[in-house]
């Protein structure tokens, strides 16, 4: 009980300190927008909009947490104040999770900015929500996941910045969202299967535009093994690079 | 009881032992410092015993708690004064306050009641609507403090509370840890001002290279170092001129002038002040104080350590400046 009063509030802050700030708002909205411009205009023929969906809500999500949740913590951890959460009585575990969950929630909301303007633009009806929420879901806490790998191995904001971005330009080509994995050069496609994205941009397609081919469980139960697993090594490193 | 126990702990960062084999104890309702020059140590300990960094070897126990294993049931009962202040530059002193007792389970009411209470207390009722980057250093300081007893702790640990920060500030601050000692906080504080732990504390230890080098009331420390005793007189007006006719009376006591009209008097044995009061008195010099002159602390620290105060002092201006 006393624990989730910490939860909540580091939540709450985190939320209010940096997720809500009108930059990231604004980021959240100009990003997902962007993109959907990108391929609209790029294209010769017209496309569907629901066949971009998938890729531009899991674009969206990538983009808006794996940088936030290492520039935030790196931040936090050059202004020291990170220190004041390590030297409170709560679990390792819960506090790094409230951290996180900040994160997730901000990707959450980047992802339906894209399905706000694709609902005006298109008929959405016949979308499967149940697995593309828990794909969104799981994008976002894999994502955030690998943000927080990020700020544990770097000490600059800068150096946040850039090892995102090492990770998330492969990502988004290597993911099969506008290249299917099949296409790629068969030295590539190990390496796709490297990435949480591929998993969940595969239920995307399963579930928007129904044409994708490893199979709901199968993803959902990869993603989650994705999920445990990077915030299992997320908290040892926390633990012996920041409790030095 | 011992608040903290502390029994051959040592870090190592590479070849470097920032903590070397150091063993000492903190007495419940003490307040007990932490004395060295700058890299002796100090912080490096304070963040070994409350959770922020993990000892390469030996132990130490809060509260009868394990630092390294229970480290976790331990922190309720401290409050951490970093020595740079650390709250969230873009939240007010309130929300500052409020957070911070939230991490520690605190109900919203009581911790925005707390809060109020502490900024009051702490002169900052009108600062705690402005965003704590906009505070002076002695403000945040302040508010740091204000932050680290929200929850009540049992022991208060204070890295440098007064360096870098304004005289006013720092003898605000004084103030408040010897009021929060009376009320019952067992206080550990590290600083390398020799006066401030010679006006604050009740029994130090000097650290130096990472090792202890000596722990002890401070009263006893002073009189180990002192070699003979030392009473001071001052005259009403005049007197000093009498120095040649005591030295002549007294054959066995040391006799200075210091200045027109006092007069130092230096001894082996325990100055019996009698049959001077009596010389003075034939004289006709009224003589209105007889002072005991005791070695500073800062004495005691050379003594012991072989610091050359020189030393401690550039690194004193060095660190004010930054
Ligand atoms: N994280 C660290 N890595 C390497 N060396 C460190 C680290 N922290 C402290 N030190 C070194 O340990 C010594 C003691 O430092 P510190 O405890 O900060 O001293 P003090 O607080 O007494 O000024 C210094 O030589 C310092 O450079
Ligand atoms: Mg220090």
């Amino acid at each position: 009980m006393r624990s989730w009063i910490a939860f909540w509030n580091i939540l709450m802050k985190d939320m209010r300190n940096y997720y809500l700030k009108p930059p990231n708002i604004s980021w959240g909205i100009i990003f997902p927008v962007a993109w959907t411009l990108m391929f609209l205009l790029k294209s010769p023929t017209a496309v569907d909009v629901r066949e971009l969906l998938p890729g531009v809500m899991s674009l969206s999500v990538l983009f808006g947490t794996t940088s936030m949740l290492s520039v935030t913590l790196t931040f936090e951890r050059r202004s020291r104040s990170f220190e004041r959460l390590l030297l409170a009585p709560l679990d390792l575990n819960l506090l790094m999770l409230a951290k996180t969950s900040g994160a997730i929630v901000f990707g959450l909301i980047n992802a339906f900015v894209p399905v706000l303007f694709a609902a005006f633009l298109t008929d959405l009806s016949g979308i499967d929500w149940l697995p593309a929420l828990g794909a969104i879901f799981l994008i976002a806490v894999t994502s955030t996941l690998l943000g927080l790998f990020i700020a544990v191995s770097v000490k600059e904001i800068f150096e946040a910045q850039t090892f995102s971005n090492f990770f998330r330009f492969p990502m988004i080509f290597l993911c099969g969202l506008f290249i299917p994995v099949e296409s790629l050069p068969i030295f590539l496609q190990p390496i796709s299967y490297m990435f949480p994205l591929t998993y969940g941009a595969d239920i995307l397609k399963s579930s928007i535009s129904q044409n994708g081919h490893l199979g709901v469980p199968i993803n959902f139960l990869i993603l989650l093994a994705f999920a445990v697993g990077l915030f299992a090594v997320s908290v040892r490193n926390v633990k012996h690079k920041w409790i030095y | 009881m011992d608040s903290v126990e502390v029994n051959q702990l040592t870090k190592r960062y590479g070849d470097l032992a920032a903590a070397d084999h150091i063993s000492f104890s903190v007495r419940d309702g003490e307040i007990f410092g932490f004395l060295g020059p700058n890299g002796a140590g100090k912080t490096t300990t304070i963040n070994l015993l409350t959770g922020l960094a993990r000892p390469t070897s030996g132990s130490a126990r809060i509260a009868g708690f394990d630092c390294a294993t229970e480290i976790k049931k331990a922190q309720p009962v401290m409050g951490i004064v970093p020595d740079e202040s650390n709250l969230y530059e873009e939240m007010d002193g309130l929300e500052n306050l409020s957070f911070c007792a939230a991490l520690y389970g605190i109900g919203k009411e009581e911790r925005e009641k707390k809060a109020g209470e502490l900024l009051r207390q702490f002169g900052l009722a009108e600062a705690g609507k402005k965003p704590f980057g906009a505070y002076s250093k002695g403000m945040k300081r302040k508010l740091t403090i204000a932050a680290a007893i929200i929850h009540d702790p049992k022991i208060l640990f204070l890295d440098e509370p007064t360096t870098g920060i304004d005289v006013a500030s720092a003898r605000q601050i004084r103030e408040l840890i010897r009021t929060l000692n009376r009320k019952g906080t067992t206080i550990f504080l590290t600083t390398h001002y020799i006066e401030e732990a010679e006006r604050l504390c009740n029994r130090v230890a000097f650290i130096v290279g990472g090792t202890i080098v000596r722990i002890g009331q401070l009263d006893e420390l002073m009189r180990e170092v002192q070699q003979e005793n030392v009473v001071q007189l001052a005259f009403a007006n005049g007197g000093a001129e009498l120095e040649p006719a005591l030295r002549e009376s007294f054959p066995h006591v040391v006799v200075e002038a210091s200045g027109t009209d006092a007069i130092r008097l230096r001894s082996a044995l325990p100055l019996n002040l009698t049959p001077l009061m009596r010389f003075f008195e034939q004289k006709g010099v009224t003589v209105y104080e007889a002072r005991i002159m005791r070695p500073s602390l800062e004495e005691v620290f050379v003594k012991i350590t072989g610091i050359a105060l020189e030393k401690m002092k550039q690194e004193k201006e060095g660190k004010g400046k930054q």
